[in-house]
């Protein structure tokens, strides 16, 4: 079955996405576990790669709105259609909001928001005792959330490379179509 | 496809995703009871009456100043941060007791404390927390940790058994017992007591360890006679000090020789180190907390300008994962710290 391919652009992005979110999420979850030097070291991680996830993933976004998706199965169940879709969204929706919410959190808690040496970005919002809450709650939860729907993610994905075989995993597999197994 | 392979597929996906979930959980430390988290020092701390709600949670009690860094140039030598080269840069800080305890006497509490955080005009920040003891009671985090959850327990040999297992809290102990008391938060010095690199614009690093030596002349006052003055004694004295005229403290920066101890900030480096008087720290205006300009910075010692940066001391780390989680808590609870305080006039 051919459903065609995402673009090479889009597929390096999401390769290369898919990296630097995985390292961000345990980046995130171990740095706040610590008071050990590596802290800072993490810290001083987290910020840049998060602004540069937010950039990246905007420049995904508009490729995707300029050269779309190729189309899923025709066979395939629509729960599974529409857990996709969903589970779409909801990646696009977590790799732009995440890093604002991080951004916003730091502004809100009047800290300098460094990303390297002299580089800093400015506040995108004052210092509030509330907003400090409410987004480090986002930003806390949506990790965890976020994680989840890689897990969920990946499972789909290796469902469709292992167990239908539907052509679904080769839309977006890094190597060229000829190196992966025809279905049937 | 056979059914088999199917299920060994199955197995693998479970396998690849289940693994990742364990992973996560193992980097977030739900395995590591033992791992050195923010949390624990916060608990450790904590007064047997629970954390004082919205209020910071070490050096509980405290009052803000604002004021001026005037740079005489001279630290340019050291660092190439912008508030090193002469000129003069706002100061926002807060003077406190070291102490959790939000009701802790002004006159019983042996440690004091000046925090500042200095902006220069390219936007950069030097935020510090220094305080009156001429060294820090341990030389590791984790002995620190050690230290609260033994002093705070209610077992009688919890601080012997602690004394065996860091010898190096003798001397501090013998400070605190022997060092005379002022009767005013502008009579102290104030050390930074870990090392930081100072990078100058050559690129040369230069480990050092800061202090706010005062201008004001101490004067000696005995334990007993403090006791006896009203417990926010040092908030009164320095706000009318402070109305009567501008406070100072010289900033003396000094250069770590070649065997000094750097990691260690409960070894103090020895008299006789080159020293530079970089400029003068001087509070213009004392405000009450409640709605002071203080009260929204965490003095976090990590927020450093470009040619300041951490050493191998690993408080500084420590410090700040903890103050950023003491940060997320008060400010969680700030409704139950008014911005001005029930009762009070306006």
């Amino acid at each position: 079955m051919t459903l065609g391919r995402f673009t090479p652009t889009q597929r390096l992005l999401h390769w290369l996405m898919a990296a630097c979110i995985i390292a961000m999420l345990f980046i995130g979850v171990g740095m706040v576990s610590t008071v050990l030097p590596k802290y800072l070291t993490l810290v001083a991680i987290h910020k840049p790669l998060g602004i540069a996830i937010l950039a990246l993933a905007l420049i995904r976004l508009a490729l995707r709105l300029r050269y779309g998706a190729p189309p899923l199965p025709r066979d395939l169940p629509a729960p599974m259609k529409l857990g996709a879709q969903l589970s779409h969204y909801a990646l696009y929706a977590l790799m732009i909001l995440m890093p604002l919410l991080g951004w916003g959190m730091l502004s809100a808690a009047a800290y300098p928001v460094v990303l390297f040496g002299a580089v800093r970005l400015p506040p995108i919002l004052p210092q509030s005792d509330s907003l400090h809450t409410l987004l480090w709650s986002a930003h806390y939860l949506l990790a965890f959330v976020f994680f989840a729907i890689i897990l969920l993610h990946v499972a789909a994905a290796l469902f469709h490379a292992l167990i239908r075989r539907d052509g679904v995993f080769e839309t977006m597999a890094p190597l060229p179509r000829d190196r992966v197994a025809p279905a049937e | 496809m056979t059914q088999r392979s199917a299920i060994g597929s199955l197995i693998a996906i479970a396998a690849i995703v289940g693994g990742a979930a364990l992973a996560f959980a193992y980097t977030a430390g739900w395995f590591s009871p033992d791992r050195l988290r923010p949390e624990r020092y916060l608990a450790a701390l904590q007064p047997s009456a629970g954390p004082a709600l919205g209020h910071r949670r070490n050096h509980a009690k405290g009052i803000c100043f604002t004021g001026v860094f005037s740079s005489n140039g001279a630290g340019a030598a050291l660092s190439k941060a912008q508030l090193f080269t002469e000129g003069r840069y706002p100061v926002t800080g807060r003077f406190s007791l070291a102490s959790a305890d939000l009701a802790a006497a002004d006159g019983s509490t042996r440690v004091r404390a000046l925090a500042f955080r200095i902006v220069s005009p390219d936007g950069q920040e030097w935020r510090s927390g220094n305080i009156s003891a001429p060294f820090f009671p341990v030389g590791t985090p984790d002995a620190f940790l050690d230290l609260l959850v033994s002093s705070g327990s209610e077992d009688p040999g919890a601080m012997p058994a602690f004394a065996a297992r860091h010898p190096e809290i003798a001397a501090f102990g013998a400070w605190a017992k022997a060092a005379p008391w002022t009767g005013s938060y502008a009579e102290e010095r104030y050390n930074g007591l870990n090392a930081f690199i100072f990078t100058d614009a050559s690129g040369a690093d230069h480990p050092v360890r800061w202090s706010l030596l005062p201008k004001d002349q101490p004067v000696d006052v005995s334990a007993d006679e403090l006791a006896k003055r009203s417990p926010n004694f040092l908030e009164q004295e320095i706000a009318e000090r402070v109305s009567r005229g501008p406070v100072s403290w010289t900033m003396a920066v000094a250069m770590a020789n070649q065997d000094d101890p750097i990691a260690d900030p409960s070894k103090a480096w020895p008299d006789g180190r080159r020293t530079i008087e970089v400029g003068m720290l001087t509070v213009q205006q004392v405000e009450p907390e409640p709605d002071g300009p203080c009260r929204e910075i965490n003095f976090d010692p990590a927020v450093l300008p470009v040619g300041i940066r951490t050493s191998e001391d690993p408080f500084p780390a420590a410090r700040s994962a903890v103050y950023a989680k003491s940060y997320d808590r008060r400010t969680a609870e700030a409704s139950k710290y008014p911005a001005t305080p029930a009762g009070a006039k306006r």
